[in-house]
């Protein structure tokens, strides 16, 4: 049995519950038969994959939703073999070039030059180019982005991309000028609230609004994450009331337990107890970015307000370093000390002003 | 039968190739008239086309005022369309840049023999005795690329002219831009720009509501390609180009189209989405919660943050577009936006190296709200 998320996913444009001004448009360019690149950002759990591949369907028919899954093998220039997973159907083709790291430039040089040089082999498509569909293309290195660059030129005929990404700002330029922009907004509180009930009807169970606003509130935004909730409700619990208690993902359990600690025991001890925590998170491939930026949140709503401006900005210093670095550990502790530091100094009513670092 | 599909699809591909020139080829500058806004190279270009003597020329400015639309039309004007292709060479430098290149193919033209127009071309043209090179993004070539290019330019200056183009003047090393005429292309006036917009509007038959013009424009600060750009995907989403369908493939998409004729409207709203612009409301909303004086500021601050960042917003847009507000307000003094500024210039570079988008102006809100409400 599918997962609800799979299950209620809209097949088609029209489906599709939110954002129907999109939709539409989406579905004019469909049917003008002069599709541009795209470029689909957004946070995730937004919509962005189920909107394209409804977009696809509205292009191709439903051929688009036959997949096949292949794994290619790639030499790199220092014969390096490389094995690379690619989803496609006859029409499309789904890669996530961000998988192979630094060798990203030579599945766009290898792969899409292979797909652009033919031209589509079924006479009775609609359209007579195909589409790749190029997942996390904000991960993508500046290298390959640039090889792609004269790509979407060199084969627009037969090749038109699409760009899926959280946020435009790691895109160059030439890229983002080439490709038409559309901003998927994640939904709104009523917006899941509305799927959410929709959901249970047709699994024929009763929601109580007063969960549905909850979870949708717990959700922070995230379509995806509210369904798996209700889906994780629905199976945990018999029936569904207002009093029913949204479980919180182990992992944040486990952040809770550290801001518990590095709020209580500011000192050594605390670091060290901290740090098993970490590791306890980066052991079950929480991304160290998810987990300092939740600790921030998490932190900011036990802290005084005259100290948050400080928190944020240590927060978002690490955060940076995290990038920069290599190992993840550090800097997560850094900001541990930092904030046990910045917390005793205000306890100890030493806060003096040296906040322009 | 592999025959017979071959050819099916050939004929079928010539019929999509008219629709699908980018409306930014399509309009080029066919004559030096043409050409919006460059007065000073315009003019002092005209009167080498009088002269038929043409000095070796470095083209600079930002990008889409003209350069290359400029140089295209003057060599049109030289030659004619039947001796363009034997007397021009245009490389793109930045896919083809290095010295191999300058070695072999710019070398090879510039020593090949001028070639002789027929006589219906002499009639029409001045056809002056040389050929032209044009080196686009030459700011991209190496260092050795462009030395090489140096004895080049002199040893075949009897029969070759060149033509560099370029962004950035101050990377064209010194030799090469000594041998030529300098010309600055100032980014594009208002009034020659809009003009040209409603041109374009008028023949691809776009229609558009009040202050869509302006909104592209000020997109697009000064870079006419990525405002015709703009204008074209703007069209195209309203699916007014499909209201000229080429081929019977289109007759049901446009049949759909013209059951409501206003969504072929382009407003401001569209034009601002597709742009990747964040709407000034929004930018006002963030600065609002970072000046307000009242209540839990921070807490309020976080929220807006919050919504911005869930909405999708584009970061790097959002720091770009939150410094020209304040940077250009009259309300702050200068020690304020002195602040302000370093702590943008901090966070775009944070941005840049791949931080959290939401942590990164999280702090550059925080921040500024900091500074604004200090005094």
């Amino acid at each position: 049995m599918a997962l609800w998320v799979d299950k209620y996913r809209p097949k088609s444009l029209e489906h599709l519950s939110y954002h129907q001004e999109l939709s539409d448009r989406l579905s004019s360019l469909a049917l003008s038969g002069d599709f541009p690149h795209l470029l689909v950002y957004g946070p995730s759990g937004a919509g962005k994959k189920t909107r394209i591949i409804a977009t696809l369907k509205e292009l191709y028919g439903p051929g688009v939703n036959k997949i096949k899954i292949d794994s290619r093998v790639f030499q790199t220039s220092s014969s390096r073999k490389l094995e690379f997973n690619v989803v496609s159907s006859v029409y499309h083709m789904e890669i996530t070039p961000s998988d192979m790291g630094n060798n990203d430039r030579l599945i766009i040089q290898d792969l899409l030059k292979e797909v652009a040089q033919t031209q589509q082999v079924d006479l009775s498509a609609k359209q007579r180019f195909k589409v790749v569909i190029i997942n996390e293309a904000d991960s993508l290195t500046r290298d390959a982005q640039a090889a792609l660059r004269r790509t979407m030129e060199k084969y627009s005929p037969n090749l038109r991309l699409i760009l899926l990404a959280n946020s435009t700002s790691n895109i160059i330029a030439p890229i983002r000028s080439r490709t038409l922009l559309v901003r998927v907004a994640a939904p709104s509180h009523t917006e899941i609230q509305e799927i959410l009930s929709q959901i249970a009807n047709k699994e024929k169970f009763t929601l109580p609004p007063r969960v549905a606003e909850r979870i949708a509130r717990e959700s922070g935004r995230n379509l995806r994450k509210a369904i798996l909730t209700l889906e994780a409700l629905y199976s945990q619990n018999d029936k569904l009331s207002d009093s029913t208690s949204i479980p919180t993902p182990d992992w944040e359990v486990v952040v809770n337990s550290i801001v518990d600690i590095v709020i209580q025991e500011r000192n050594a001890a605390g670091i060290l107890k901290a740090r098993t925590k970490f590791y306890d998170l980066l052991s079950h491939c929480i991304p160290a970015g998810i987990i300092l930026k939740t600790l921030l949140f998490k932190l900011l709503d036990r802290v005084d307000t005259g100290l948050k401006p400080e928190v944020v900005y240590w927060a978002a210093f690490y955060e940076h370093r995290l990038h920069q670095g290599s190992k993840v550990i550090f800097h997560l502790e850094a900001f541990v000390a930092k904030f046990m530091r910045i917390l005793e100094r205000y306890m100890s009513g030493m806060l003096d002003d040296d906040m322009d670092m | 039968m592999s025959f017979f599909t071959k050819s099916t699809s050939t004929t079928t591909k010539p019929a999509a190739q008219p629709r699908q020139v980018p409306w930014v080829e399509k309009y080029r500058p066919e004559s030096l008239d043409d050409v919006s806004s460059q007065d000073h190279a315009v003019s002092v270009l005209k009167r080498t086309l009088e002269s038929a003597n043409l000095p070796h020329m470095l083209f600079y400015g930002p990008p889409g005022t003209g350069k290359t639309s400029t140089i295209l039309a003057l060599a049109k004007q030289l030659y004619g369309p039947d001796l363009m292709r034997s007397r021009v060479l245009e490389l793109n430098a930045s896919d083809e840049r290095g010295i191999a290149i300058v070695r072999e193919k710019v070398k090879n033209f510039a020593r090949a023999a001028v070639s002789t127009p027929s006589a219906h071309t002499r009639q029409n043209y001045p056809c002056p005795p040389y050929k032209l090179i044009i080196l686009d993004e030459a700011d991209s070539m190496t260092q050795d690329a462009q030395s090489a290019l140096r004895r080049t330019m002199e040893t075949y200056s009897r029969i070759t002219r060149f033509c560099l183009i370029c962004n950035y003047v101050t990377r064209i090393i010194e030799p090469l831009a000594s041998r030529c005429s300098k010309f600055r292309f100032k980014p594009l006036e208002t009034g020659n720009a809009v003009s040209r917009l409603q041109d374009i509007c008028q023949k691809e038959g776009v229609k558009y509501e009040d202050g869509v013009i302006e909104s592209i424009l000020q997109a697009s600060d000064g870079d006419l390609r990525k405002a015709i750009t703009l204008l074209q995907s703007a069209a195209k989403l309203h699916g007014a180009a499909a209201a000229t369908p080429a081929d019977d493939d289109d007759a049901d998409s446009s049949a759909a189209m013209q059951v409501d004729s206003d969504p072929t409207v382009v407003t401001v709203p569209s034009v601002e989405e597709i742009s990747g612009r964040v709407p000034h409301d929004i930018i006002m909303g963030l600065i609002t919660a970072a000046l307000n004086r009242s209540g839990d500021r921070f807490a309020g601050l976080q929220a807006a943050v919050e919504d911005v960042i869930l909405d999708g917003w584009s970061a790097a847009q959002i720091v770009v577009q939150v410094h020209d507000e304040l940077v250009l307000s009259d309300d702050f003094g200068g020690s304020e936006k002195n602040k302000i500024v370093a702590a943008i210039s901090e966070i775009d570079k944070r941005l840049l190296d791949g931080a959290s988008e939401h942590l990164s102006i999280l702090d550059l809100m925080v921040k500024i709200s900091g500074v604004l409400t200090a005094t």
